[in-house]
């Protein structure tokens, strides 16, 4: 019989270790479910993580990386605080969504002055927008003490409704000839999120992503409400006992996650995307929740594991066209990763140990 | 001599890192009441196990009336003539007496006879217990009559007893101790485990006692001291805490009119409790758990609010201050359940030093954490008063009880409070540990620190308390001056027997 016995202390190496071997657990796997497929699995896995990086179109898919990720990124920055305490926004998509309407919205508000102002104006109005969304699932919570998780996740049904709604009313192209969707705001150089170096894929979201890291590493480890976030997942009952305040790191938490993903929607929307459209959502919002476990949680980790998560989804699209890989199977091998990561998650704090049965 | 009921031999018994039982052997005569004595973690539930059936020895005998014994399991010990009533009571809250008494029977009779059975031997042993009542409406002590009388419808042999009197007052072990006295003499043995010397002295025929899972010596109690009996558990020669002058200032601590709902469904509320604690004085609260201990520090933690004027500190209210208002102003609290409420299982030490000291030792500013001074603190804390860890980078629950106990006792000892708020300072905390903390107690009181210290340990609180108040079900009896106590004042300020009007049902 096999047993799990608990750690005196979570093991240091396993939890490095764990994210590498799942990922190892996920390329056999996932090779196997390819070759099950009737495809070569070598070749499969070796166009999911090779050709992005250093095949032969890398030079463009390199810069798409920094383009998937940095949304990824900033979302799942902002899942994990909440996380870590036990706060579960599953709603970052319908952030991610209202922080673009809000932001584009601001923009076109202007359309077509131009001036320098107007781009800062639409970044806090993307804030907003997320935080603002987000506040609804923190307040009934505070208030009535509802489920978050369930109030976020219909919130992004609502969120896509607008979206949708937003695409062919309000926000609609005048001069558009009738097609769903904004002005593109490509083309409207104050509300641009240009590439900063050209052809690099570096924008402005990429430079948030990277700043949203240091501040949550900041926070986590050196300054008090950090420490009370950890101290609220690992013992609510003395974190309450610590002085902590429960609906204050509630409104701290989902309002963060909020306002990050409100960024991720704005600097998609005025930077690759360019426009406002029913389908302007990918579901990063979602995406972002295996990130930020798959970086377990870890600010550092999290920029790891968003770029591997882009690398997935480059590469899983490099492998539908040129393998033929039907697009399920690529969600598939993306689901799979979560589900090692979570499952080897146990051996950072139990080891497995083969025993004889006591009683017989 | 005749033979014994039960032969131990050499019983022993490894976990990894540790040996529960090493070479273990005794012997318990018919209707005998034989105590097994021992510090926590000396083996004493490791070996009672074994004799139950639900862990196996690695090596070693038992023999029944001379007969090989070898449980299996406890249905086969039970099959024996062996029963056993543990610690922890295994009980359904919403079904009857009865019905909890039917559910762990091989084959229950109709309800009906099983209550007329119940009735007959509650009476013959005078256990008061009437097997219509909701286990969920019963005292501790009644519930704990539910499980001996489940063992005694097996008629066993030999009666196991895991720390009976832990959750009894006086009174409801004075009936205990009747029932066991009939039992031996109608030839029952019975296996009594406790760590209270006082109760084997009254009641055993013969101690055998443990100390790091060894078989340390065995006596006759009634002819042992009970210094005698201490010494040979720890195995060092004890220290009595003690204290010099009993001088009081001001008063520190002021609950009037205080009736607080329980945040919990099965919680107990608070109701109009009031209390006084004078600068230098150590008020003693006794009381079986349950009876709103948890509460009444949560009151004093800051964790519950109530109306501002409930609660005052050097005549501040203070009763709507949420926990750092309170630690800022020199009111510190040290709840019972270490792991999870006191200190965060999986954190360091520098880290759960951090959690209540922040404020006082100045470990932040603006916000920004002072990981250098903490771990200093948390080091000052290990040396100070002597926790066994490596190092403070180590996570709290590797600690033992006893050690992270000293860690949560000191860290807020260290902090210089105004008044100290302890409950259960000692729980399952060995008797050196335990000495060590009631001394720290007592030191804070003579440099003029209010200390309130909640304990079911009677004991305890004759040691160290100036005045003693008890916890019933949510009301404070008022508060009398420990010195000339008697044991039946105290059990009565307890609220006596519970359930005795329906003895005579």
């Amino acid at each position: 019989m096999i047993v799990l016995e608990k750690r005196p202390q979570p093991s240091r190496a396993w939890s490095m270790a764990t994210p590498l071997v799942a990922v190892l657990a996920t390329m056999f796997f996932g090779g196997l479910l390819f070759a099950a497929l009737g495809k070569n699995p070598v070749e499969a896995i070796g166009t999911i993580f090779w050709e992005p990086l250093f095949g032969e179109y890398a030079f463009y898919y390199r810069p798409q990386l920094l383009v998937k990720g940095a949304p990824l990124v900033l979302i799942a920055i902002g899942l994990s605080l909440g996380f870590r305490a036990g706060i579960w926004n599953i709603g970052a998509e319908g952030q991610y969504i209202m922080g673009a309407i809000v932001g584009a919205g601001v923009g076109l508000a202007f359309y077509p002055m131009e001036a320098f102002y107007i781009f800062p104006l639409m970044v806090i109005a993307g804030a907003f927008g997320g935080w603002a969304w987000a506040m609804v699932p923190a307040f009934l919570k505070v208030r009535f003490g509802t489920n978050e998780i369930l109030v976020s996740l219909m919130m992004v049904y609502v969120a896509e409704q607008l979206l949708a709604s937003m695409s062919l009313g309000l926000l609609k192209n005048p001069e558009g000839f009738g097609f769903p969707g904004s002005r593109n705001l490509q083309s409207y150089a104050s509300a641009h999120n240009a590439e900063l170096i050209e052809g690099s894929g570096m924008h402005w979201g990429v430079v948030a992503a990277l700043i949203a890291v240091i501040f949550a590493y900041v926070l986590l480890n050196r300054h008090m409400t950090g420490f009370h976030i950890r101290l609220t997942g690992e013992a609510p009952r003395a974190a309450r006992f610590a002085g902590v305040k429960p609906a204050r790191l509630i409104l701290f938490c989902l309002g963060v996650s909020g306002a990050l993903a409100g960024l991720a929607g704005l600097f998609e929307v005025s930077g690759p995307s360019g426009q406002i459209s029913i389908d302007f959502n990918v579901g990063y919002g979602f995406t972002a929740i295996i990130v930020a476990f798959l970086g377990r949680l870890h600010p550092v980790g999290i920029l790891l594991a968003g770029g591997l998560m882009a690398l997935t989804y480059i590469g899983g699209e490099i492998a539908q066209g040129s393998l033929g890989l039907p697009a399920a199977a690529i969600q598939v091998f993306q689901g799979m990763l979560l589900f090692f990561l979570l499952a080897l998650d146990l051996l950072t704090n139990y080891r497995i140990r083969a025993a004889r049965k006591e009683v017989a | 001599m005749s033979t014994p009921l039960l032969s131990i031999k050499g019983l022993t018994k490894a976990y990894p890192g540790v040996v529960a039982n090493d070479n273990v052997s005794f012997d318990i005569g018919e209707g005998e009441v034989h105590a097994l004595l021992g510090e926590n973690g000396a083996g004493k539930s490791t070996l009672v196990k074994m004799i139950y059936g639900l862990v196996k020895p690695d090596s070693g005998s038992m023999s029944l009336r001379g007969a090989p014994y070898a449980p299996p399991e406890p249905r086969a010990a039970r099959a024996d003539g062996i029963a056993m009533v543990f610690q922890h009571f295994s009980l359904f809250d919403a079904l009857n007496v009865a019905e909890n008494i039917a559910l762990g029977m091989e084959n229950p009779p109709a309800m009906g006879d099983l209550a007329a059975r119940i009735r007959e031997v509650s009476e013959t042993y005078g256990l008061p217990l009437d097997p219509f009542r909701t286990v969920g409406d019963l005292s501790a002590g009644e519930r704990q009559r539910v499980e001996i009388i489940r063992c005694l419808l097996q008629d066993p042999k030999l009666l196991i007893m895991d720390e009976p009197t832990s959750v009894l007052t006086p009174q409801e072990v004075e009936i205990l101790f009747q029932t066991l006295q009939k039992l031996r003499s109608e030839g029952t043995s019975i296996l009594y485990i406790s760590h209270k010397l006082e109760e084997i002295r009254t009641l055993c025929d013969h101690a055998t006692i443990l100390r790091l899972g060894k078989n340390v010596g065995e006596c006759t109690p009634r002819e042992t001291s009970a210094r005698d009996m201490a010494e040979m558990m720890v195995g060092t020669a004890l220290k009595t805490p003690e204290r010099s002058g009993r001088e009081f200032g001001e008063i520190a601590l002021d609950i009037s009119g205080l009736s607080v709902p329980s945040p919990s469904e099965f919680g107990t509320s608070l109701k109009n409790v009031h209390m006084t604690v004078r600068k230098g004085e150590v008020l003693g609260i006794g009381g079986v758990a349950g009876n709103g201990q948890d509460e009444l520090l949560a009151v004093l933690s800051g964790e519950i609010l109530t109306a501002a004027d409930a609660v005052k500190k050097d005549g501040q209210p203070v009763g709507r201050l949420g926990p750092v208002a309170r630690r800022r102003l020199g009111l510190l609290t040290a709840p019972e359940e270490r792991l999870g409420h006191a200190a965060a299982p999986n954190m360091s030490l520098t880290e759960n030093a951090l959690l209540t000291g922040s404020v006082r030792e100045g470990l932040e500013s603006n916000g920004f954490l002072k990981w250098a001074e903490t771990q200093a603190f948390a080091e000052r804390i290990i040396k100070e008063f002597d926790v066994r860890t490596p190092g403070p980078e180590n996570a709290a629950r590797s600690l033992s009880g006893g050690n992270l106990q000293k860690f949560v006792i000191g860290r807020e000892v260290l902090q210089n409070p105004d008044v100290l708020v302890v409950n259960q300072p000692t729980w399952g905390v060995d008797a050196s540990a335990a000495a060590a903390i009631r001394q720290a107690l007592l030191d804070l009181a003579a440099k003029g620190t209010a200390v309130v210290c909640i304990s079911q340990d009677l004991d305890e609180l004759m040691e160290i308390s100036d005045t003693f108040a008890a916890l019933n079900e949510g009301r404070l009896s008022a508060p009398r001056d420990t010195a000339g106590l008697t044991v039946d004042e105290i059990g009565l300020m307890m609220g006596g027997a519970h359930g005795m009007e329906v003895a005579h049902v």
